[in-house]
């Protein structure tokens, strides 16, 4: 299925994508979708929203996801299930490379928000459902009554954490600091937790054990001394990545991977625009990743007219 | 038969490991956000491999005593079963083409 007569093609189907294939599509623009997970984006893993306007009861991630995707097909919007490769200039048009083919169009905005980052050590994708674990909020439960780590320090680490320690015996955050980013009510509330006990200037160098985990080894940032504490979870929450590695030396980037734009979130190539948590500076809310589609999909009608 | 069956820890034995096809189980609780992402998915596939494969659903809040036995410690987990043996054992919320290849090479 190669159709080349798409007028913009949207690359990641969260909040940001979602909400520019809606403008775009009501805005009569033959648009094309390409999302390489799941529809929805991050939020979808989100319990409960509760500060995306409209829903004065909050709404589940998922929930929100699915009526952002039904909202935008209803008008029109084509998805396809495909991981976009590159990004090719060929004159006035963009050719989107993706691992179902390769299309055409004379816009591109692309929305590929974040993935949390990994520690990217010995044991991690080995024990991955044997103990260490993305997400506290799923898999808590199966560590009642057992000593875990968490492995971070800002407000998702923490909030972890305290979920954690409604279930596990004890919860050992582990930070590579000396004080945490996360904000100052959560910080409290885990101080005063007795269940949560904190490793400061720590690194996790590795993570260990037979069929499931059973101890992570440290080493302490300054003075190098190394240590290993008995676990059976590792909870990873070390923040995000930008979904930007395809477009190294295509687009201009900052360092830290996020595209750089303007406020009418065009890139620095005519005719390509990002929006949402793939950009630099984004709020990276559901709301602010919402507003950035609504506004690169209004000025790519500008750009086509 | 489309939607996926529940089964509890008493019935795991009789329709899950004495079944005459392979059976895929999601292991899954509703807090799990994940989970409800590749719920209607595997309301597809139950569909589509119809006869060939059964998909059942195991709810671990209210039935740890299946999710202990197989030692899950993340969900969703989809585990495959075959003649009574765990042939297959995937974790975390997958694309429908690639659970579609799971179960292809697990019906192999
Ligand atoms: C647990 C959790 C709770 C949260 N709670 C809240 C909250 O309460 N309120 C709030 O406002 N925000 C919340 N957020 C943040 C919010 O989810 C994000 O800010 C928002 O989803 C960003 O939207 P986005 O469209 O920019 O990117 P994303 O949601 O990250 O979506 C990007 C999409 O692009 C796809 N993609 C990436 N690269 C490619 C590629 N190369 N090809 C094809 N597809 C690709 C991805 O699969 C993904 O579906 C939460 C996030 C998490 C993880």
């Amino acid at each position: 299925m190669v159709d080349n007569n798409y007028e913009v093609i949207i690359i990641g189907g969260g909040p940001a994508g979602l909400t520019a294939g809606l403008y775009t599509s009501r805005a009569g623009l033959n648009s094309l979708l390409v999302e390489g997970g799941l529809v929805g984006g991050q939020i979808v893993s989100a319990e409960l929203v509760e500060n995306y306007p409209g829903f004065p009861d909050g709404i589940s991630g998922f929930e929100l996801g699915q009526l952002m995707y039904q909202q935008a097909i209803k008008y029109g919007l084509n998805t396809i299930i495909a991981e976009a490769t590159g990004i090719e200039l060929r004159e006035k048009q963009k050719e989107v490379k993706t691992t179902e083919g390769n299309f055409m169009a004379k816009a591109a905005i692309i929305a590929g928000g974040s993935e949390r980052r990994k520690l990217s050590i010995p044991g991690e994708e080995k024990f991955i459902g044997r103990g260490v674990s993305y997400c506290a909020t799923c898999d808590a439960t199966f560590f009642r009554e057992l000593s875990v780590a968490v492995v971070g320090g800002g407000d998702a680490a923490i909030t972890e954490a305290l979920h954690l320690a409604k279930f596990a015996s004890k919860v050992t955050v582990i930070h590579r600091r000396d004080q945490l980013r996360a904000g100052r009510i959560l910080q409290e509330k885990a101080l005063s937790e007795p269940k949560i006990q904190f490793l400061w200037n720590a690194i996790v160098d590795e993570i260990e054990g037979e069929d499931l985990v059973k101890r992570i080894k440290l080493r302490e940032v300054k003075t190098g001394e190394k240590s290993t504490l008995e676990v059976a979870g590792v909870f990873i929450s070390i923040g995000l990545k930008p979904n930007t590695d395809y477009l190294k030396g295509i687009l201009p980037l900052d360092t830290a991977g996020h595209i750089i734009t303007n406020d009418k979130m065009e890139t620095e190539i005519p005719g390509i625009f990002a929006a949402g948590d793939v950009r630099s500076n984004s709020a990276r809310q559901a709301i602010t990743a919402a507003g950035d589609g609504a506004t690169a999909a209004i000025y790519t009608e500008k750009f086509l007219s | 038969m489309s939607e996926p069956l529940a089964v509890n820890d008493d019935e795991f034995d009789q329709i899950v490991l004495q079944s005459e096809i392979p059976v895929l189980v999601d292991f899954w609780a509703p807090w799990c956000q994940p989970c409800l992402m590749i719920a209607p998915i595997l309301d597809e596939l139950a569909e589509e491999f119809s006869g060939r494969m059964n998909i059942v659903r195991v709810d671990v809040d209210q039935n740890l005593k299946s999710a202990v036995k197989y030692s899950i410690m993340a969900i969703p987990s989809l585990l495959i079963f075959r003649n009574g043996k765990l042939i297959t054992n995937v974790v975390g919320a997958k694309r429908k083409q690639d659970l579609k290849q799971i179960i292809d090479d697990a019906l192999k």
